[in-house]
């Protein structure tokens, strides 16, 4: 099969067919990549809800060289042949983006400083790059109360945007999903029926992929902010999962586990919650070592590491 | 004996006249530049009865203020800590349970707050970082101690006492502009 022609922001990448405009992207690699809020590339069926990742299709292929009439969401479109996308490039994109990025925020509370999410937050990095810094509109956001879903995670409904990964998670990599979304349009709420609770073994990977802080560890609830926290790769015999974590660390104690997530924030493999939540002493597991925390991030405050130096960097005294 | 540099200067050693040797001349020489001294206006001031004006902006100890209502408007956030370029606030957070709401502002809250006084450089990091206006510096200032230990002031010495009448005023810390600032509705965030 022939391999597809794609030029993203001027730079030329060939694919398979079948590749959706997203992981065209992301073999690219860099600021080309939109930003998503919902796909999920381990989710199948994930993607398409979110419209932050939007793009404009200058020409929609080489047989057809009309550009498409409407942005289209790059996780869900697939690539042709000859397609010219326009993401960074493109000032209706950005603009665009902005807007999602409010209509986002819309019923999302500013509650950061009290959010565990708060750090590694995709909706924070997203604001923080495309947000306004004010709010424009001057109703009131709707609320709900925390709840406990099961021991082990809270549910805080009033900073979810409606992603749908988590009820992927549990469609499809848990035997059977106790959770979904209740009610329509501005109703929608995710919510297990009558307060049932979540025990599945894999339950705990809801966390990891929610975007944004309305799925959290109750285990880790309030205990430090994410930038307090080292991060150390780390891995145990598990029976049933892979056992390859992330342990956060403050000096000798295990404040969080979890799994380990690439530069997009996927999970590389999903772990299961004895792993997560019981394991909580240094003796359990056998470090790997520190990892790398981009330079950006604020996860990187007060961390003082070693400088990413050219090979043949002259020693400073 | 042979120079080791040109620059060697000879000193003079010649004897005392008798005036010089009796001593008398220069002691009340001395003593007189002491005496002027007496009556010329002094450089210190008799702390803690009296004290200096200061700047309205002086950075001095902190305070951990108080809403209208009398709840900590602290919620541990952490920013203050990751602002300060000496490390010096540490803290703890805590969930704020029911029955709690008339203490806390927030449904979280700092259960340990600690400033070590002797690492702060009073730079005012943590105030501005603060989202929750908790945190200001006040015109007070850091008394001093005999042992290094009690210089880390918790949140017995920060917090400000919930009686109004006690109660910090930081108002000239916050400018008009500030202020008003926060009465226009589609800036407040903190809803």
């Amino acid at each position: 099969m022939p391999l597809l022609k794609v030029t993203i922001d001027n730079i030329e990448v060939e694919v398979e067919a079948g590749t959706t405009i997203m992981n065209a992207a992301r073999k690219i690699g860099g600021s080309v990549v939109p930003p998503a809020m919902c796909y999920y590339s381990k989710l199948e069926g994930s993607g398409g809800k979110c419209r932050t990742c939007l793009v404009k299709v200058a020409k929609g292929s080489s047989k057809d060289t009309r550009p498409m009439p409407k942005l289209v969401a790059s996780c869900r479109t697939l690539v042709q042949d000859g397609m010219v996308v326009e993401n960074r490039t493109s000032p209706e994109v950005m603009e665009n983006r902005r807007a999602i990025t409010e209509f986002l925020l819309l019923n999302h509370p500013l509650d950061c400083p009290v959010c565990d999410q708060a750090g590694e937050c995709h909706l924070q990095d997203l604001s923080y790059e495309h947000g306004l810094e004010e709010t424009r509109t001057e109703e009131d956001r709707r609320t709900f109360e925390p709840v406990d879903i099961g021991e082990l995670i809270k549910l805080h409904m009033n900073r979810c945007i409606l992603c749908y990964r988590c009820v992927m998670v549990a469609d499809q990599i848990t035997d059977k999903r106790v959770h979904g979304v209740l009610g329509r349009g501005d109703h929608s709420e995710i919510s297990t029926q009558i307060a049932k609770a979540v025990d599945n073994d894999f339950s705990g990977n809801m966390i990891d992929v929610c975007p944004v802080g309305a799925l959290t560890d109750k285990t880790f609830r309030f205990k430090s902010r994410v930038w307090f926290t080292k991060p150390f790769d780390a891995h145990r015999g598990c029976t049933k999962c892979g056992g390859k974590t992330v342990l956060w660390m403050k000096g000798d104690e295990v404040l969080r586990v979890t799994g380990r997530k690439d530069k997009y924030g996927e999970l590389e493999e999903f772990i299961c919650n004895s792993c997560r939540f019981e394991h909580k002493e240094t003796a359990d597991w056998v470090i790997e070592g520190a990892r790398n925390i981009e330079r950006h991030s604020v996860i990187s405050q007060n961390h003082y590491e070693k400088l990413d130096l050219p090979e043949n960097a002259v020693e400073g005294k | 004996m042979q120079k080791l540099t040109d620059r060697s200067i000879v000193v003079s050693d010649k004897n005392m006249t008798f005036l010089e040797k009796i001593y008398i001349p220069a002691i009340t020489k001395g003593m007189f530049i002491t005496l002027k001294h007496f009556f010329r206006k002094k450089a210190t001031i008799s702390y803690p009865e009296q004290k200096r004006e200061f700047s309205e902006i002086y950075r001095g100890q902190h305070v951990l203020k108080r809403d209208d209502l009398g709840r900590e408007r602290c919620t541990a956030c952490g920013l203050c800590a990751v602002a300060c370029p000496a490390e010096a606030i540490t803290m703890i957070a805590a969930e704020r349970k029911p029955g709690e709401e008339n203490l806390y502002r927030e449904e979280k809250y700092a259960e340990v707050y600690e400033i070590n006084m002797l690492r702060c450089i009073f730079c005012g990091d943590c105030e501005e970082a603060c989202p929750k206006e908790a945190i200001f510096l006040t015109d007070r200032i850091v008394a001093s101690e005999y042992k290094r230990n009690p210089f880390v002031y918790g949140k017995d010495i920060l917090v400000e006492p919930l009686d109004p009448a006690k109660r910090i005023d930081v108002s000239k810390r916050q400018t008009e502009a500030v202020r008003k600032f926060k009465e226009i509705k589609r800036f407040a965030h903190n809803k």
